[in-house]
């Protein structure tokens, strides 16, 4: 793989996503510092300062400012990146809601951490499922190396003129954003011009055509605006095939809505998100060596929500396990993607038992035995004909 | 250094309109004559962000706008930190030749009080200190009036507003004014002033010397509240003008660092001919009142001395 075309660096998810917003030649960037994201804000400071991005980087006294000068920026028409973790994702949370309302193309990686209190600065996705219904498009990544790809590939999505919406690329904090792995970066990031030309396609603050963005909306207006974002939301599903599609041909990696590994005739599928899914595919191997057949799926786009591809993959399976990364506290299944599978299942007429595992809250390990002991107890719910349970907290001490 | 004087009368004003009518503001509300003035000032090459607050919810109403210059209103308390965003971007895209790098475009950041001096003021701050070069203006009414006359932080003692009522034990906000300009001005920016609109030429000025600086710049306005302050509609000006004739109000600029009292007043009228004018102070006893008195006389006193002469008098009426 590698080339002319790319170099082969040892990077952490954290410099992925920062080369990636460099690679995609954004204009302004406005971030705060948080662990554990705080190193994407340094490199790019390192890449203004070096002279190999040519962009304003804001540096703001909070997540709240960072957003909102984000959305100054964008409105104006400026290509658009922040970068954030938990409590800052927290704060920023009334503007994401606005962000997405005002129809602005920002793209945001997020090193996901625990929420406080009490106070952890460790990984798990409670951050990124609590801000599942602000209408962001949320892409939830396994390898520093999808990281890079789906931040170049956000702004080919965000940047449609049928999404204009922004868009979220996650990784796991610390297991991912500290770790290092060989990724591809492009040589010359010209590559990408093509793929993501700078092409305003969005309205902004022209002195020269002056628009009124942010207006009131009465009872008689408000639904309106909000359907069309329901309506920007559906077309982007298969945008973002799209887009993942083009940048295969393009630049030989391929991506989906979700991945599989060992899928086949197996009965049996595991599902997950975030990069606990490599210790996913390394347990389904070891489960293999066993003679014990497991499929995985990997969740990668969490919103917009990818039911088509799911539901095929469900169609073929007899038993799904779900193992979350955050809690839905007094849901009827408390692991929100279990939750979302299940109303799927109920949408599609499917007959298929779902256990609704949760794991690795707070960064608790989480180690192929885990995964294969979870296998091992969802099979035996399953033998015992119990079809459908409350989530189960895995590794807990009661 | 002298002062720089754009508007001396008003025939030097410009007769373009920037702010449509037909907006919702109440009947007498002081707020549509200043944002009127500072965008005939401004002109069209200006992008304008606006807090949530009374001038916002009453020109935006969707599919309506009274803006005809480009706007963006996002939430209550960023309005800085938005034209920040603005600001950043304009100096990329020009630099880019994406927008017109020859193209002076003004960036105004509006806000009420709460959205400057309480809950915006981090983003303010922050603004200030990185430098952007906007200009903000801060129209006071001395209480969150869109939400109907909640207390702020600048809203003056004794002041009568719906979350400080006036019963058997409390009488009115216990505490003083935030002295918010005097904090912008900590920040060391090469602008900050006072201003009233019943001095609208000085006013004017003061925007225009705002817009001209390079740097952040802040003005800090008084907008008498017909509905808040409790008075006839049609006096709006008369208020704003005794706030300054009472010294209550002292229209002043802090040019790099160049302080002057920009509206001098000889013969001060006594603080009872502004506060008897206003329901919101009725509860005020004539003991009230003398402390009152007291206060601005100390306050004078301490601007006199800023200033190195008398610029504001003694109480004669």
């Amino acid at each position: 793989m590698e080339s002319e075309l790319w170099k082969r660096m040892p990077l952490n998810s954290n410099y992925a996503a920062a080369y990636g917003a460099k690679d995609s030649d954004v204009d302004v960037v406005a971030a705060y510092p948080i662990t554990p994201q705080t190193p994407v804000v340094e490199k790019i400071a390192e890449f203004i300062a070096n002279g190999e991005l040519d962009a304003e980087m804001i540096h703001v006294e909070s997540e709240h400012s960072a957003m909102s000068a984000c959305i100054g920026a964008a409105a104006t028409g400026a290509r658009t990146f922040t970068a954030t973790s938990a409590q800052g994702l927290e704060l920023m949370h009334e503007l994401l809601h606005i962000a997405s309302g005002l129809r602005l193309p920002i793209v945001m990686s997020i090193a996901s951490r625990a929420l406080s209190a009490p106070l952890s600065i460790w990984g798990d996705y409670s951050d990124v499922i609590n801000v599942r219904d602000t209408s962001w498009i949320i892409l939830m990544t396994s390898t520093a190396q999808e990281v890079y790809d789906s931040i170049i590939q956000a702004y080919k999505i965000a940047e449609n003129p049928d999404v204009l919406l922004p868009v979220i690329v996650a990784y796991d904090g610390f297991m991912m954003s500290h770790t290092y792995e060989p990724v591809y970066v492009a040589s010359n990031p010209e590559i990408f011009r093509d793929y993501i030309p700078k092409k305003i396609s969005w309205t902004t603050l022209n002195v020269e055509k002056p628009i009124t963005m942010g207006a009131v909306a009465n009872p008689d207006w408000y639904y309106e605006f909000k359907y069309q974002q329901v309506v920007a939301m559906k077309k982007s599903y298969e945008i973002v095939k799209d887009a993942a599609k083009e940048f295969g041909k393009r630049y030989g990696r391929f991506y989906d809505t979700i991945e599989t590994y060992n899928y086949g005739n197996n009965k049996i599928g595991i599902l997950t998100y975030g990069g606990l899914f490599g210790t996913v595919m390394e347990a389904i191997d070891r489960m293999n060596k066993q003679g014990m057949q497991i499929a995985g799926i990997k969740l990668r786009l969490f919103r917009p929500f990818p039911s088509q591809d799911i539901k095929r993959i469900l169609e073929d399976l007899k038993v799904l396990i779900v193992i979350d990364r955050a809690i839905s506290y007094g849901a009827p299944i408390e692991g929100s993607v279990a939750m979302e599978l299940s109303a799927l299942t109920y949408r599609e007429s499917l007959d298929i038992p779902i256990y609704s595992y949760i794991a690795s809250i707070g960064q608790r390990t989480t180690t192929e035995e885990d995964i294969m002991g979870i296998v091992k107890d969802a099979i035996n719910l399953f033998e015992r004909g119990k079809r459908v349970t409350e989530s189960i907290y895995w590794g807990v001490r009661q | 250094m002298s002062r720089p004087i754009y508007y001396r009368t008003v025939f030097d004003i410009p007769k373009e309109e920037l702010l449509a009518p037909g907006h919702g503001l109440c009947g007498g509300c002081i707020a549509g004559t200043i944002i009127k003035l500072l965008l005939k000032v401004a002109g069209p090459n200006t992008i304008v962000v606006n807090a949530t607050g009374c001038v916002e919810v009453s020109t935006t109403t969707f599919p309506y706008t009274s803006w005809r210059v480009p706007y963006i209103h996002v939430a209550f308390e960023n309005a800085a930190a938005v034209a920040s965003g603005i600001e950043a971007a304009i100096k990329i895209l020009q630099k880019k030749n994406i927008i017109d790098p020859s193209r002076k475009i003004n960036i105004i950041a509006i806000g009420g009080d709460g959205a400057t001096a309480d809950i915006g003021f981090q983003a303010l701050s922050g603004m200030l200190e990185r430098g952007h070069r906007v200009m903000y203006l801060l129209y006071d009414n001395e209480a969150y009036m869109n939400t109907g006359i909640q207390r702020s932080g600048t809203t003056p003692l004794l002041a009568w507003t719906t979350t400080t009522p006036v019963g058997k034990v409390l009488k009115g906000k216990v505490q003083m004014k935030k002295p918010v300009s005097e904090i912008v001005a900590a920040h060391r920016i090469p602008y900050v002033a006072t201003a009233n609109p019943a001095y609208f030429l000085d006013m004017m000025n003061k925007f225009k010397r705002s817009l001209n600086v390079d740097g952040p710049s802040f003005i800090h306005v008084i907008q008498p509240c017909t509905t808040g302050w409790r008075f006839d509609p049609r006096i709006g000006i008369k208020v704003a003008r005794l706030a300054t004739e009472t010294a209550m109000w002292i229209n002043w600029e802090l040019d790099n660092g160049e302080f002057r009292v920009t509206v001098t007043v000889p013969k001060r009228k006594h603080v009872k001919h502004y506060i008897r004018i206003q329901g919101r102070f009725n509860h005020l006893t004539d003991d009230d009142i003398e402390a009152l008195q007291k206060y601005i006389d100390k306050e004078v006193d301490r601007v006199n001395k800023l200033v190195g002469k008398e610029v504001i008098g003694p109480v004669v009426e």
